[in-house]
């Protein structure tokens, strides 16, 4: 046995998957143990997607493939590395380890198996971004939905219960959509390897295109229902307001996860190269994007919680992405593609500052705090407070600020990321031939751009109101007792959209790259239908 | 038999559909639980109806493919079968859960 850096492109998976069963066979009164274990496993994660990343990144294109069983592609199961499931890979370890280290503070003790759920989801996640092949990217879809509706239950209660009905039973339709598609699929071109459909798509007979378009959109359609496409999105703000704070912070990214398999499978079966089935379903996805974004717009501005007004934001995250994909343009999609990352941290941090701020607004809504801290214990409180909490006096001008910049980055102004991201798309749109060249903009642009420059306005208006309700408003309203490692995980998700600012340059050239390779995916097709075989080593040779 | 295939399927997701969007909960579990049965029969069809033939070929013979059943969908199915009863009850217990915590059996936990 020597693990190679070929092995790494599997760890993602394995690595949660482990640490999850052994958690299982701790008790859950060993919590710093457990916490300890899964933090240090999105550690080891966030290691291996960055190495990833560097791979794919610097391989110029070419993809890493990994042949589970050994069996000579298209056969049989396969993982693959491109830029794209690279970023999304280090993504959702960027968001696991802020969530992880909030939950630690209070809320993995609400329930039972936190961790391991905790796990197993980040485990669907990866396995999802890095499969080859369809049927894969339903069972970890599955694992990925499983997990997540027992994170949705965490913290119990008749609300979660309520809204989490709500949402297994309308993933459990969506999955056998997913189901349905992928089965007219494999009726049509007799494969289910995503490279393999890429190869085979164009050469699909006109009697049987009816048949694997419909496939198609029935598949698609699982993926809408995911990522909150307008009208199938009801369930998502109330589902996401209802989570645990820590809970929703990771769930900003199961959105997302129906956006990548979006954008990936609609650029390699329906792309430039695929014949009569070209560009099939880009204006459902345009125009659907920008219902949705229309929709989250309004619904940010009507939201009286500030709950549902993040749980609306993510409605606008997913339409501005579903509608720039849509536009099926090389630019735009780069612009996207960093509009994905900026704004999944931004609604991942806002998730959990919210919970920090209405834990001041409403003291009898969080009995949880009030059982963990009987007002006799305060006098010895303060005398740790150096260690465990930061001091009263600067709690709410943290809060305060957090929240300011939550609100500039949802609004996309400057100097956050939100407003490189947006700047971007806009930028791309306007310029459908290039920067400078003289190019037709179509009125649909226009639409977008009208849009996107009012969800801005909305999520403006809609900050400004909740947080003069919520810091200035009150007379006597009491200051939240927030922990550091409460204040930390926020802070250091939007210290990194400060990164992605100062760093907006080769940022945007790697989206640049990422979109340049999914526009051009004969490398990725090519790379999975020659990957070597691994030679089995003799028994007893040396080296 | 292609037609008795269809007309199971076809029964089996309507009454699926129509007990979807009924109100009770133990009406939604059975009408998700007729419509899984309904996909994984569509699903073992995909692989094209077949009577009498082996699904694994044997090493070095000369292969007719027209000989043998698709063994894929099969094995899909066994998968989907399994994840479908998994996700079944997961939702009987959040069924019950809700039962208990709100007192009805509404979808929405509460009578209208």
């Amino acid at each position: 046995m020597q693990m190679g850096p070929e092995h790494l492109v599997i760890a993602p998976i394995v690595i949660p998957l482990v640490a999850g069963a052994l958690l299982l066979f701790f008790d859950d009164r060993e919590r710093r143990l457990k916490a300890s274990i899964s933090a240090l496993s999105a550690a080891a994660l966030l290691a291996v997607s960055i190495a990833l990343l560097r791979i794919s990144h610097y391989g110029d294109g070419r993809v890493a493939v990994y042949l589970l069983g050994n069996w000579p592609p298209p056969i049989a199961i396969n993982l693959v590395v491109d830029r794209l499931s690279a970023i999304m890979l280090v993504l959702t370890a960027v968001l696991a380890i802020p969530a992880l280290l909030f939950s630690i503070a209070r809320w993995h003790g609400a329930g039972p198996h936190f961790h391991t759920l905790f796990l197993f989801l980040l485990m669907g996640l990866n396995g999802a971004f890095l499969t080859g092949d369809l049927f894969n990217l339903f069972v970890f879809f599955e694992v990925m939905l499983a997990a997540s509706y027992g994170l949705m239950l965490h913290g119990s209660g008749p609300f979660r219960v309520r809204a989490g009905l709500h949402y297994i039973a309308i993933n459990l339709a969506a999955s056998l959509l997913f189901l349905i598609g992928v089965a007219l699929i494999y009726g049509v071109t007799g494969t289910l390897n995503m490279a393999d459909l890429a190869i085979r798509i164009p050469q699909v007979g006109e009697d049987s295109r009816m048949m694997l378009e419909a496939g198609a959109g029935i598949l698609g359609v699982a993926f809408l229902v995911k990522a909150g496409l307008w009208p199938l999105s009801f369930w998502l703000p109330t589902t996401y307001t209802a989570a645990a704070a820590p809970v929703a912070a990771i769930f900003a990214i199961m959105s997302k996860v129906g956006v990548y398999i979006l954008l990936r499978l609609s650029l390699l079966f329906f792309g430039a190269s695929a014949g009569a089935s070209a560009g099939f379903g880009s204006e459902v996805l345009l125009y659907g994007g920008m219902a949705t974004l229309a929709f989250g717009a309004i619904g940010v501005l009507a939201s009286q919680s500030l709950g549902r007004l993040a749980g609306f934001s993510v409605l606008v995250s997913s339409g501005t992405l579903l509608a720039s994909i849509g536009l099926v343009q090389g630019d735009i999609t780069a612009g996207a593609l960093f509009y994905l990352v900026s704004s999944t941290l931004t609604i991942s941090a806002f998730f959990m500052l919210i919970e920090l701020v209405e834990r001041g607004q409403d003291a009898a809504a969080n009995v949880l705090a009030v059982t963990m801290e009987a007002y006799g214990e305060g006098e010895e409180e303060e005398e740790e407070e150096e260690e465990v909490g930061i001091a009263i006096p600067a709690t709410l001008a943290v809060l305060g600020v957090s929240f300011a910049v939550c609100g500039i980055l949802l609004a996309g102004l400057p100097p956050f990321s939100g407003f490189i991201a947006k700047f971007a798309i806009l930028t791309a749109m306007l310029n459908p031939g290039g920067l400078g060249e003289q190019g037709v903009i179509t009125p649909a642009s226009w639409w977008l751009v009208a849009l996107l420059i009012f969800s801005g306005l909305s999520a403006l208006i809609a900050m400004s109101r909740a947080g003069i309700r919520a810091f200035w408003a009150p007379v006597d309203g009491s200051v939240p007792r927030v922990l550091l490692i409460e204040i930390v995980p926020v802070a250091a998700l939007l210290l990194l959209t400060l990164a992605l600012t100062v760093q907006a340059g080769p940022v945007m050239r790697f989206m640049e790259a990422t979109a340049g390779s999914l526009y051009a995916p004969q490398p990725y097709i090519d790379g999975v239908m020659e990957a070597p075989r691994a030679v089995p080593r003799q028994k007893g040779g040396e080296e | 038999m292609e037609l008795v295939l269809s007309l199971a399927i076809g029964v089996l997701v309507s009454s699926g559909v129509w007990l979807l969007v009924r109100p009770r909960t133990y009406q939604v579990i059975i009408g998700l639980a007729l419509l899984s049965y309904a996909v994984n029969l569509f699903i073992f069809s995909m692989g094209r109806l077949r009577t009498n033939m082996p699904p694994i070929v044997e090493p070095g013979v000369e292969i007719d493919p027209a000989a043998f059943a698709d063994p894929v969908p099969q094995a899909l199915v066994l998968t989907a079968i399994v994840i479908g009863f998994a996700t079944t009850a997961l939702f009987l217990v959040i069924l019950l859960a809700s039962r208990g915590l709100t007192g009805t059996d509404h979808v929405d936990g509460r009578e209208p």
